[in-house]
């Protein structure tokens, strides 16, 4: 199949859609705010979920390699993050230096990591990085004797927000006549960097490196006919999907502020790995849509389970998270049983999923 | 004490209770190619019942003999275990016997979850302790102790082991799962139920998870909602380093991860040890001072690594295990 789309001249309705879009998204953290500034943070949530599900989509996705482990990656970003603007050793680097290192270092383990296990099976490759992730995390657990590198289970604190000299995006202040509360600018600034990567996404997609990844989820040993050189094209799916969780990793310290081992066990990658199969694997759009739907499903669950609970039955019976993981558990099992393309699937994945079942 | 030999029997133990639910991966990769993710969740399941069983049973204070009370808690297990991995076999594995290799392997993992989630809704958040109805005796052997549980369960994982041999061996049940694993449609084609065999493997699968989860809770004296996760992955990573679809290696590579973890977690610390290296910091120094120079860089909170880099190792080097024949690479 041709990635190739004709250019058309965009047609003036479409910039009047673009432009509504921009202005909703531009609004929305002002509207979130009047139900509640936890809605904003959640927001931000969403977003760095969104870049962590598309870096996951360039691996299980796009090369169809499937990763249980990502979560490692973005534990990397978020540590080398917390480490070099925190109190813990003493060193404040700005932001822009950190996320750079954070990504790099996160494609160095993802290059290490898939280097020798990449000539494995599908199912054996899961549960070799399912064990990669689980190291990562045992070693940051303990890692604080003798010699105290990540502060073991207590996690690392008082980590640096974001800032550009004097302006911190932690901090509310009032910018043109417009008060800002910190989540709020800590909104825009995720909005560009998720936009950036979602253009990055799309354009890997169409590009060169994008359809050979297609080609080698498709059917590996005709890629390899065709001159494409399987091994590399399946490192860069695990070095680019990598970096892409070392950058999340690092945006999500500077906005909590704090990190410990505990935010990076399996149940993270599994989650990751719902979003991206909920949506449809592949499929940017869905992606994105399987990303905000499930960080926004357990808040919607917990704002208002417990006090529906609590009205029916005077007591919470069961609460939001237990009930998160067990529809996220019968969303991974319905989707591949009902959908298996996910709910919005790529045209290419549509088919092949198709074809398997009547092919069979 | 001898550490040696102490270590050697504590792994031999665990690694019985790890051959016996890496046979229920192995029978299963045998026959359909299915890493059944949510085994381990069965092995957990197996725990809880037997333990509220045990508990329930003393609870109506009558007095019954331990060993009743236990073989209550081991059959209800059992019988819970079979008909969930059946269930389980029936709705999220079965339809999706000929997708694309991925999609049963996340239903695995959605399957899991539910399990864990549900376990957790039904038995909550903490560690429930094992009622103590007898006291295990310990036996002085060389320096080392060893317990009359611990002599049980090796016996009797050994003993379960040489059954199901018997069965896939000796039965015609069994020729029916061999034939099945070599290829399902020519079975199919000699009037095999291929259906019932696949069925088969989940049960008996789960009916050894059980039995393990019931020997884990019984030596450990508690259980966990989340224990499944860890002691399947570990069963798992036994099953391949002995070769996956293997039953012998099943068996070989339990009581080996077994071993190599005990004797891991026995003496890295030592291995590790900083206090003789040159150059140490004043802070070390110190440390090493304090803890009559035992600072190790690793200690024995490790234990669980090993595993995975054992798993890592055999899929690099010797993919298809130690007793296993060479798979290919199928995508």
């Amino acid at each position: 199949m041709s990635a190739r789309r004709r250019r058309k001249a965009i047609p003036s309705k479409a910039w009047a859609g673009v432009a509504l879009v921009a202005v909703a998204l531009a609004l929305l953290p002002f509207v979130a705010a009047l139900v509640g500034q936890a809605w904003v943070r959640i927001l931000n949530f969403a977003m760095i979920y969104v870049m962590l599900a598309l870096g996951l989509n360039i691996v299980v996705g796009f090369a169809g390699l499937l990763d249980l482990g990502y979560i490692a990656f973005y534990a990397v970003g978020a540590y080398v993050y917390a480490l070099l603007a925190s109190p813990h050793f003493g060193i404040h680097l700005p932001f822009w230096v950190i996320l750079p290192l954070g990504s790099g270092l996160a494609c160095i383990f993802g290059v290490l990591l898939g280097a020798p296990t990449l000539k494995l099976r599908g199912d054996y490759l899961a549960i070799v990085t399912l064990g990669f992730g689980e190291i990562v995390r045992i070693f940051l657990n303990n890692l604080n004797a003798p010699v105290n590198l990540t502060n073991g289970p207590q996690g690392i604190n008082l980590i640096d927000p974001f800032h550009v000299g004097s302006f911190s995006f932690a901090k509310a202040e009032t910018l043109a006549g417009i008060p800002f509360s910190g989540p709020q600018k800590y909104y825009y600034l995720l909005l560009l960097l998720t936009i950036a990567v979602i253009v990055i996404n799309l354009r890997l997609q169409d590009s060169r490196l994008g359809r050979a990844w297609e080609a080698v989820r498709e059917d590996e040993v005709a890629a390899k006919a065709m001159g494409i050189n399987t091994r590399n094209i399946k490192l860069l799916a695990f070095a680019m999907g990598a970096s892409f969780g070392g950058i999340a990793g690092g945006i999500f310290s500077a906005t909590q502020e704090f990190v410990s081992p505990e935010s990076f066990g399996l149940l993270e990658s599994i989650i990751v790995l719902a979003m991206v199969v909920l949506g449809g694997m592949g499929n940017i759009p869905g992606v994105i849509l399987g990303a905000v739907l499930l960080t926004l499903l357990p808040e919607v669950l917990r704002s208002t389970m417990e006090p529906l609970q609590n009205a029916l039955f005077g007591r919470v019976l069961l609460d939001a998270e237990t009930v998160r993981l067990l529809v996220f558990g019968i969303a991974l099992v319905a989707i591949m049983l009902y959908r298996p393309a996910g709910l919005w699937p790529s045209a290419v994945r549509k088919r092949e999923l198709e074809g398997a079942k009547a092919g069979s | 004490m001898d550490i040696l030999l102490q270590q050697l029997i504590n792994g031999l133990t665990l690694g019985s209770v790890y051959a016996l639910v890496a046979l229920g991966y192995t029978m299963v990769y045998g026959i359909i190619g299915l890493i059944n993710f949510a085994h381990g969740e069965v092995v957990m399941i197996g725990a809880m019942v037997s333990l509220s069983v045990v508990t329930a049973l003393l609870g109506t204070h009558v007095p019954l003999p331990p060993a009743v009370l236990i073989l209550a808690g081991l059959v209800v297990a059992i019988l819970v275990c079979m008909a969930i991995a059946y269930a389980m076999e029936k709705i999220a594995y079965r339809p999706l016997r000929k997708a694309p290799r991925l999609a049963p392997l996340i239903t695995a993992i959605g399957m899991s979850i539910i399990l864990q989630n549900m376990a957790l809704i039904i038995w909550g958040r903490n560690y429930r302790t094992f009622p103590t109805i007898f006291q295990p005796t310990p036996y002085n052997v060389h320096g080392a102790s060893i317990t009359d549980l611990q002599v049980l369960i090796i016996v009797l994982a050994g003993l379960i082991m040489a059954g199901l041999v018997f069965v896939v061996q000796r039965t015609r049940l069994g020729m029916a799962m061999r034939a099945t694993a070599q290829n399902p449609q020519v079975a199919g084609l000699m009037g095999i139920d291929i259906n019932t065999v696949i069925s088969a493997a989940f049960v008996i699968g789960a009916a050894l998870a059980a039995v393990a989860g019931l020997m884990v809770m019984t030596y450990y004296g508690i259980a966990h909602y989340y224990m499944g996760f860890l002691l399947g992955l570990k069963a798992f990573t036994a099953a391949v380093l002995g070769g996956i679809g293997n039953l012998a290696g099943a068996m070989l590579g339990g009581i080996l991860l077994g071993i190599i973890e005990a004797l891991g977690a026995g003496y890295i610390g030592d291995v590790t040890n900083i206090c003789g290296f040159p150059f140490l910091s004043d802070s070390l120094q110190q440390q090493c001072a304090a803890n009559d120079g035992q600072v190790s860089l690793f200690g024995s909170n490790y234990q669980d690594v090993f595993a995975f880099f054992v798993l890592i190792g055999v899929l690099i080097f010797r993919p298809s295990g130690l007793l296993g024949e060479r798979v290919s690479e199928r995508a």
